[in-house]
C-alpha cells in the first residue's frame, strides 16, 4: 500500500482556501505533514480547524488551492483518501443502539477487510482499550470516555496510514483525556501511523506532538516543531531578592538579549531572546547592589507561545 | 454490490435493535399483523383469496411500512450525528443510498409477505372446505410485484426527503403531506373534471382487462421509482448533506 507520496509527506496543501459565503474558513494554507507523525493542529474555535480536516477527506470542495493526502490528489481521488485515511471527526459518530462489536464490524465491513481479520482487529483494539468486557452492550449507554476510545478505535480498526483526530479527548474529564491520551500515544507508536490532531489542549499537543501549525480565522501563522516554536519566544528568567530600583530595571531594559523586564515584591521577571545566557546579568544584578537570592530559568511553554501568536494577530 | 449490502446490514441491524419501526415500534407491528394477518382475513371469509379488495391492501401495507421507516435514513444519521462519519467511509455515494433504501424495502416488502402467508393460514383455517383456499398465481405475482414497486416507490421519495431534512420529524411530515396530496388530489380532482372528460377516462378504463390494469399501473410504478431513485442520486452531494 502506496501510504505516503514520494517525497515522504502525508498531507501537502498548496493556498488551500475554503470560502462561506463572505466567511473565508481557510485561507491560503501551505502546509507539508511529514509521515509518521503526531502533526498538532492548534487553533481557536472557528479558526478553520474542522473545514481543513473535511477538504483533506475531500468531503468538501476547496474555492482554490490543492492538498495531496498520502500522495492522493484529493480533488481528483477524494474516495481513495477516505479509504486509506481513517477518521474521528467532530462528534463520536457511533450509533449507539448497536454493540461496540457491530459498529466496529459495519466500518470493518465497509473497510472491506476479510471476516477472520476483521474479528481478530476489533478483539486486538478493544482489548487495547480496555473495552473487551463491554463489547456486547449497546454504546448508547457509555460514558463520554468510553465512547471516545471506541470512536478512536474505529479510526484505527482498518490500519490506516493516516488518522485525522478533531478534538478527541475535548468534552472528556481530565482522567478520561489522560487515559485517552496514554492509550492513543501508545499504538500511534505501534503502529506507526501518522496522526493529524486538532486540539484545543496546547499541554496535550506539547505531550503529543513532533510537529504543530498554529492557525488564526483559516491563516497559518507558525508552523514546526513544539520545542522550536517555543524556542522563538525565548526564555524567561525570575529572580527573588531585594533591592530592584528603577535604575537596575533601566540598565536590564538597555541590554539587547533582554526583551521585557517587570518586577514586583522581591520578584523579577526578565524574558531573554532565545540562546540568551543569564549568569551575564545576574553579575549585573549583583553589581548594582541587588541582594539574589534564587535564580530560576524556564522555556516557554507552548501555551505562551499560542497565546502570543493569537495576540500578534489581533 | 457488497458496499449496499453492507449499508443494509447496519440498518436491518439497527432496525432490529429498535425492535419495530421508529414511529410506532413493536406494537405498531402486531397492531398491522393482527389486522392484516386475522381481522381482514376472517372478516372477508372464503372471498380474501379472490377480492381484488385484498390485492389493493397488498399495495398499501408495504406503502406504510416504508413510509414510517424511511424519514429516518438520512435525517436521522444527521440527528444522531452519525452521518459524517459514514461520509467520511470509503463507501460509495451510490452505496449508501441505495443501501438504506434496500434495507426500507426489505423491511417492508419482507414484513408484507409475513402478513401475506399468515392471511392465507388464518383463512384456510377459519373457512376452509375441501380443499385449500389459495390465491390464484396471477394474483400472487401481482401482489408480490405490486408490493414491491410500491415499498420502492416509498423508499425512493423517503429517501430523497430525508436527504435534505433537517430531522426525522420534519422528513416524516413532509411524507405525510406527499401521500395525501396523492390520495386526495385524485379523489377530488377526478370528480371536479368536466362530465364529457369523466366519460372518456371511465370509457378508457373499461376498455382495459384486469391484468392489463395491473401491467400499466405496475409500468408507473416502476418509472416512478426510477426517477424518484434518479433524483435521489442527483441530489446526493457530502458536501451539502455536512452543511446542511
Amino acid at each position: 500500500m502506496n501510504t505516503t507520496s514520494n517525497s515522504g509527506l502525508a498531507i501537502r496543501t498548496e493556498g488551500l482556501t475554503r470560502d462561506f459565503s463572505r466567511v473565508r474558513a481557510v485561507d491560503g494554507l501551505t502546509l507539508e505533514v511529514p509521515a509518521g507523525i503526531v502533526f498538532g493542529f492548534l487553533g481557536p474555535n472557528g479558526s478553520g480547524k474542522t473545514t481543513t480536516i473535511r477538504l483533506l477527506l475531500g468531503l468538501l470542495e476547496p474555492t482554490s488551492g490543492r492538498a495531496e493526502v498520502l500522495g492522493i490528489d484529493v480533488g481528483k481521488e477524494a474516495a481513495r483518501v477516505r479509504a486509506k485515511a481513517g477518521a474521528l471527526l467532530e462528534h463520536t459518530g457511533l450509533y449507539e443502539r448497536l454493540s461496540a462489536v457491530d459498529n466496529l464490524d459495519y466500518y470493518g465491513r465497509i473497510a472491506r477487510m476479510p471476516a477472520a481479520d476483521r474479528r481478530a482487529r476489533i478483539q486486538e483494539l478493544l482489548t487495547h482499550f480496555g473495552l473487551w468486557d463491554r463489547r456486547t452492550d449497546t454504546v448508547g449507554g457509555w460514558s463520554r470516555g468510553m465512547k471516545q476510545k471506541l470512536a478512536v478505535a474505529r479510526a484505527l480498526l482498518h490500519r490506516p496510514a493516516l488518522i485525522f483526530l478533531d478534538e478527541p479527548t475535548a468534552s472528556l474529564d481530565p482522567v478520561a483525556s489522560a487515559a485517552l491520551r496514554d492509550d492513543l500515544a501508545r499504538l500511534v507508536a505501534r503502529e506507526g501511523v501518522t496522526v493529524f490532531l486538532t486540539t484545543h489542549n496546547l499541554a496535550e499537543a506539547e505531550r503529543l506532538c513532533t510537529r504543530v501549525a498554529v492557525i488564526r480565522q483559516g491563516r497559518l501563522l507558525a508552523v514546526g516543531p513544539p520545542d522550536e516554536l517555543n524556542a522563538r519566544k525565548g526564555t524567561r528568567a525570575e529572580v527573588r531578592g531585594s533591592g530592584f530600583s528603577d535604575d537596575v530595571l533601566a540598565r536590564l531594559r538597555g541590554r539587547p538579549e533582554v526583551t521585557t523586564v517587570a518586577a514586583s515584591d522581591g520578584r523579577l521577571v526578565v524574558d531573554l531572546r532565545d540562546g540568551a545566557e543569564m549568569a551575564p546579568l545576574v553579575t549585573l544584578l549583583v553589581e548594582q547592589g541587588v541582594a539574589v537570592e534564587e535564580v530560576r530559568k524556564e522555556q516557554a511553554r507552548l501555551e505562551e507561545v499560542f497565546l502570543t501568536l493569537m495576540e500578534e494577530e489581533r | 454490490m457488497s458496499d449496499v449490502l453492507t449499508v443494509a446490514w447496519k440498518e436491518v441491524k439497527e432496525l432490529l435493535a429498535l425492535g419495530g419501526n421508529l414511529k410506532g415500534g413493536r406494537l405498531g407491528m402486531i397492531i398491522m399483523f393482527v389486522v392484516f394477518g386475522v381481522f381482514l382475513p376472517l372478516q372477508s371469509g372464503a372471498k380474501w383469496v379472490t377480492s381484488p379488495v385484498t390485492m389493493m391492501y397488498w399495495a398499501w401495507v408495504p406503502l406504510m411500512l416504508v413510509t414510517g421507516l424511511i424519514a429516518d435514513s438520512f435525517a436521522g444519521e444527521r440527528e444522531r450525528r452519525t452521518l459524517e462519519t459514514l461520509l467520511a467511509s470509503r463507501l460509495p455515494d451510490r452505496a449508501i443510498l441505495l443501501g438504506k433504501v434496500a434495507a426500507a424495502i426489505a423491511y417492508g416488502w419482507g414484513y408484507m409477505l409475513v402478513m401475506f402467508l399468515c392471511g392465507l393460514m388464518t383463512v384456510n383455517i377459519a373457512f376452509r372446505q375441501g380443499g385449500l383456499l389459495l390465491f390464484s398465481w396471477s394474483f400472487t405475482a401481482a401482489a408480490l410485484v405490486g408490493g414491491l414497486l410500491t415499498a420502492g416507490l416509498a423508499a425512493s421519495a423517503g429517501v430523497l426527503v430525508s436527504l435534505r431534512a433537517a430531522t426525522v420529524r420534519q422528513a416524516a411530515q413532509t411524507l405525510s403531506v406527499a401521500m395525501m396530496l396523492c390520495i386526495f388530489v385524485p379523489a377530488f380532482g377526478i370528480p371536479a373534471l368536466p362530465a364529457s372528460w369523466k366519460a372518456s377516462l371511465l370509457q378508457a378504463a373499461m376498455t382495459l382487462s384486469v391484468r392489463q390494469w395491473i401491467v400499466a399501473v405496475s409500468a408507473i410504478l416502476v418509472l416512478a421509482d426510477a426517477a424518484l431513485l434518479m433524483a435521489a442520486m442527483a441530489r446526493f452531494r457530502r458536501a451539502r448533506l455536512i452543511l446542511d
